[in-house]
């Protein structure tokens, strides 16, 4: 491990001197996956001794960042220079060569290793006749964790560790590789309060050891907390970078969030009618609380919030993919039977949702069967499949759908991302839903299909359907809904009209600063 | 947050299409191997021996895979359905035992018959209760059933064997009156049509392949999975109990060990008639195929004088190859898009 003697170790996080060479300067990286570019312009600079904020709203390519100094991706375009020189993380392994570690939101250590073993798994001291030098082991990691200032026992099992445990099992790994970049990403998504001020410590311990700590949080207030500098990025660029006693949770909102709302989204003129969805106190024990809200017909609803606020997972208890511990759900008065998706679908709710590929399409089944594949019961004849009403449903939709495939009797597997969302989105309005929940409409789809989705949703509630939307994109959210509610840690933190919405209420909402301002 | 979007992204390269109509025309390649292999196997029999082609061949060969065959059918639902049951011939052995301890005991042979069927009712609900209620994985499920069956089997019949049935259920050995089928097989090829068009004509059978496809997807799309799974089971309880009355008729007797080991054949054969292990595919013709072939093999090769022990090195040789040729066809493809991917990334 580098030691910087000359600056002197303190409790004061360091001033940075524009003059001092970073330790690791992420230099106009890019990186594309086919159409998709998922990073445009990642730019971001560590020095010794500090904490660095890494913000940016779902999608910003924070990740794609993450993944490249892991090594596990390769940048189309720029560099990664350490200490001033150009550096090539063909893998995984040259990533930890360079001293560069990963904390990932939940680590994935070996349950019946020790945590020693853990630690030096595929590197074990050994003694003679290649026998593992147990007791060597188990005293480096003692030394490691003194030195982190965590009381952990290395020779007990990795089973039964708390997430808290078990990143600080993976920061003592990435310390005894010697590591003098360590990434977090997320690491505090899954804390306990006491659990986040020991990780910080812990930060701190590391940082007055010269290690470049690099944390990523969606938490803005942790960030003042813990860290002396902030990046902010957004669409894939890097935006700017300010030290933490310049800036403050508004501005920080207004760079990730600052951009127009295209116009590519026309306002829905409908209006609403009768109830459509009653939502009221829904429960489902640490996952949501006491969720109340209704959807009426003619109108877009949209749950935003960040990604683990408890969306999706109120969308499937509403739907009935998941037991509910509390309260109820009706659909145009009448009470839903709970966990049943079947009786959800009597009621008329179609459900498309989030991950194409595990739930919304069987990739190896044939076009028209997926479309068909909900209303197969009301194909049948006797009991027995109409194929040629099966064919015709299938062709209807994907002409309404402008659907671009090659034959029906193609697998699903064959299609575009956003040919086969059509696909998810057919199987459901085959059925004519009255309410019609959707999770994220576009999240990997091109543009062109993303603007088809939209002007296809307008069109159903022009048509009287009523619609859940959850989306992770804001311009989407502020575009097409008509009312927005924010989902905080699971609860209903704020709702907002059409008119009173804007990206920095709802980032501010979702990130659980509302409550703090309001009172 | 970062998961979920990473998912997606790393998706995307993957997202090449991949051509089905391959696949598709591989299925019917391994339905036409099927028959050309049925075909070979017959023209091998009338060579080892010239009465291999006499109709009393064909009644034998029917009457000794009768009980196979037939329960491979709810076999193939349940591996369609991405699961297995190993305990058929268990249950097999277990309801020709009881149906023997009952008759012996005085017990009518329908009301014994119908004690056997209930048993296999119950047996078969059992798996399917461990299976989807408890979330157990169906192979280690069923291999605890098979021993557990076999088990009451040995304690309801121990060492004897059971007898003096009625000689119309004797006669069910003996081709059906004026032809030279066997009722066995007969049955079979009953079942085999309605399984077939419940497998591929209704919506109960559509709902089996994509549970065993995307199982998560068929139930975001209202597929009651875990019902329709322990249906499977109990299903397959029935049938094999109905079998195992079979057996006993045909044999004119029965034994705590009667079908020890069939289960391994039973589910050769479903594998053999193209229905893939992984689940999601598979075809009750192609089972029937299947059934022809190993019937005529084992005819040829009984004909031939090639031992039973021997014959099982064919079965075995057979089944290795059913899991093979799909795979090394996959594989072929895979190597191929690979390369195909790399071309044009080295293109670009």
């Amino acid at each position: 491990m580098a030691k910087d003697t000359e600056d002197g170790v303190g409790t004061e996080p360091r001033g940075v001197s524009p003059e001092e060479q970073p330790l690791l300067r992420v230099d106009h990286v890019a990186k594309s996956f086919g159409p998709v570019k998922a990073l445009i312009d990642g730019s971001v600079d560590l020095y010794r001794g500090e904490s660095h904020a890494l913000l940016g709203e779902n999608g910003a390519g924070k990740s794609t960042l993450v993944k490249i100094l892991a090594g596990v991706y390769q940048p189309d375009a720029g560099h990664v220079l350490l200490d001033g020189v150009p550096i090539n993380l063909a893998s995984p392994a040259a990533a930890r060569d360079a001293g560069i570690s990963i904390i990932y939101q939940e680590p994935t250590l070996f349950p019946d290793l020790s945590v020693a073993e853990n630690i030096f798994m595929g590197r074990q001291p050994l003694r003679t006749g290649r026998r593992i030098d147990r007791g060597e082991m188990n005293s480096h990691s003692k030394d490691v964790f003194t030195r982190l200032g965590v009381p952990l026992n290395p020779s007990r099992l990795a089973r039964g560790l708390s997430v808290a445990d078990q990143q600080i099992v993976e920061i003592a790994k990435a310390i005894s590789f010697n590591a003098q970049i360590i990434v977090m990403d997320e690491p505090t998504a899954a804390l306990t309060e006491v659990e986040v001020s020991r990780l910080f410590d812990v930060m701190k311990n590391l940082r007055e050891q010269g290690t470049a700590v690099m944390f990523i949080s969606h938490r803005l207030g942790e960030v003042f907390e813990a860290c002396q500098r902030v990046t902010v990025m957004r669409d894939g660029r890097f935006v700017n970078t300010s030290r933490i006693e310049d800036t403050d949770i508004d501005t920080i909102i207004r760079s990730m969030v600052g951009r127009d709302v295209s116009s590519m989204y026309a306002e829905n003129t409908t209006v609403p009618g009768e109830n459509v969805l009653e939502v009221e106190h829904l429960t489902r024990e640490g996952v949501f609380t006491d969720v109340t809200f209704n959807v009426r017909a003619g109108e877009i609803v949209a749950l935003a919030g960040l990604v683990g606020a408890g969306r999706t997972e109120v969308a499937r208890g509403i739907f009935g993919i998941d037991k509910v511990d509390a309260g109820t759900v009706k659909v145009g008065g009448k009470k839903l039977a709970h966990g049943s998706p079947l009786a959800a679908m009597a009621a008329g709710i179609g459900f498309v949702p989030e991950d194409r590929r595990q739930q919304g399409l069987v990739m190896d089944m044939a076009i028209d069967r997926n479309m068909a594949l909900a209303s197969v019961g009301s194909l049948s004849h006797f009991g027995l499949i109409r194929k040629a009403s099966e064919r015709s449903l299938a062709s209807e939709w994907a002409a309404r759908l402008q659907l671009k495939f090659g034959r029906l009797s193609n697998n699903a597997s064959t299609l575009s991302g956003g040919n086969q969302q059509k696909v998810v989105l057919g199987k459901w309005l085959a059925r004519k839903p009255r309410l019609l929940i959707i999770d994220e409409p576009t999240r990997g789809i091109d543009i062109g299909t993303k603007a088809e989705v939209h002007r296809l949703l307008s069109e159903l509630v022009a048509q009287g359907v009523a619609v859940l939307m959850i989306s992770s994109e804001l311009p989407e959210v502020l575009g097409m809904a008509d009312r927005i509610l924010v989902l905080h840690e699971g609860r209903l933190a704020a709702e907002f009209s059409r008119g009173e919405a804007d990206e920095a209420n709802i980032m501010r909402a979702a990130t659980g600063q509302l409550k703090k301002s309001a009172a | 947050m970062t998961t979920v979007e990473d998912r997606e992204l790393l998706k995307l390269p993957e997202a090449e299409p991949r051509n089905i109509e391959d696949r598709l025309r591989g299925l019917v390649r391994w339905e036409g191997g099927l028959v050309i292999l049925f075909v070979a196997s017959l023209f091998y029999g009338a060579s080892t021996s010239p009465y291999f082609m006499s109709i009393q061949t064909f009644f034998f060969a029917g009457l000794n895979f009768g009980e196979i065959a037939i329960m491979a059918l709810p076999m193939t639902f349940i591996i369609i359905t991405g699961e297995i049951d190993l305990s058929v011939a268990s249950m097999l052995g277990l309801s020709a035992s009881i149906l023997g301890y009952l008759f012996m005991h005085g017990w009518s042979i329908w009301a014994a018959m119908a004690i056997c069927l209930v048993v296999g009712i119950v047996g078969g609900a059992l798996n399917g209760f461990l299976i989807t209620r408890l979330g157990l994985p169906s192979i280690a499920v069923t291999i605890g059933t098979l021993t557990l069956y076999r088990g009451i089997a040995l304690i309801v019949l121990s060492t004897n064997t059971a007898t003096g049935f009625p000689s119309w259920t004797t006669n069910l050995s003996l081709p059906i009156g004026g032809t030279h089928i066997a009722y066995d097989f007969a049955i079979f090829v009953v079942m085999a049509i309605i399984f077939g068009v419940v497998l591929h004509m209704t919506p109960f059978g559509r709902s089996l392949f994509a549970i065993g496809l995307q199982q998560e997807t068929a139930f975001f799309s209202g597929v009651r999975v875990k019902r329709i799974k322990f249906l499977l089971y109990v299903l397959s309880g029935f049938i094999c109990a109905f079998a195992g009355i079979l057996y006993t008729f045909q044999q004119a007797s029965s034994a705590s060990d009667t079908g020890t080991g069939l289960e391994l054949n039973v589910v050769a054969i479903a594998l053999f008639g193209g229905v893939s292990i992984f689940g999601g595919r598979g075809t009750i013709f192609g089972v029937f195929l299947a059934v022809c072939i190993f019937g005529s093999l084992q005819a040829s090769l009984t004909d031939a004088n090639v031992s039973a022990q021997a014959q099982t090195i064919v079965t075995g040789v057979l089944l290795l190859i059913s899991v093979l040729v799909p795979n090394a066809r996959d594989g072929f493809s895979r190597v191929r898009s690979q390369v195909r991917r790399r071309r044009v990334r080295g293109a670009t």
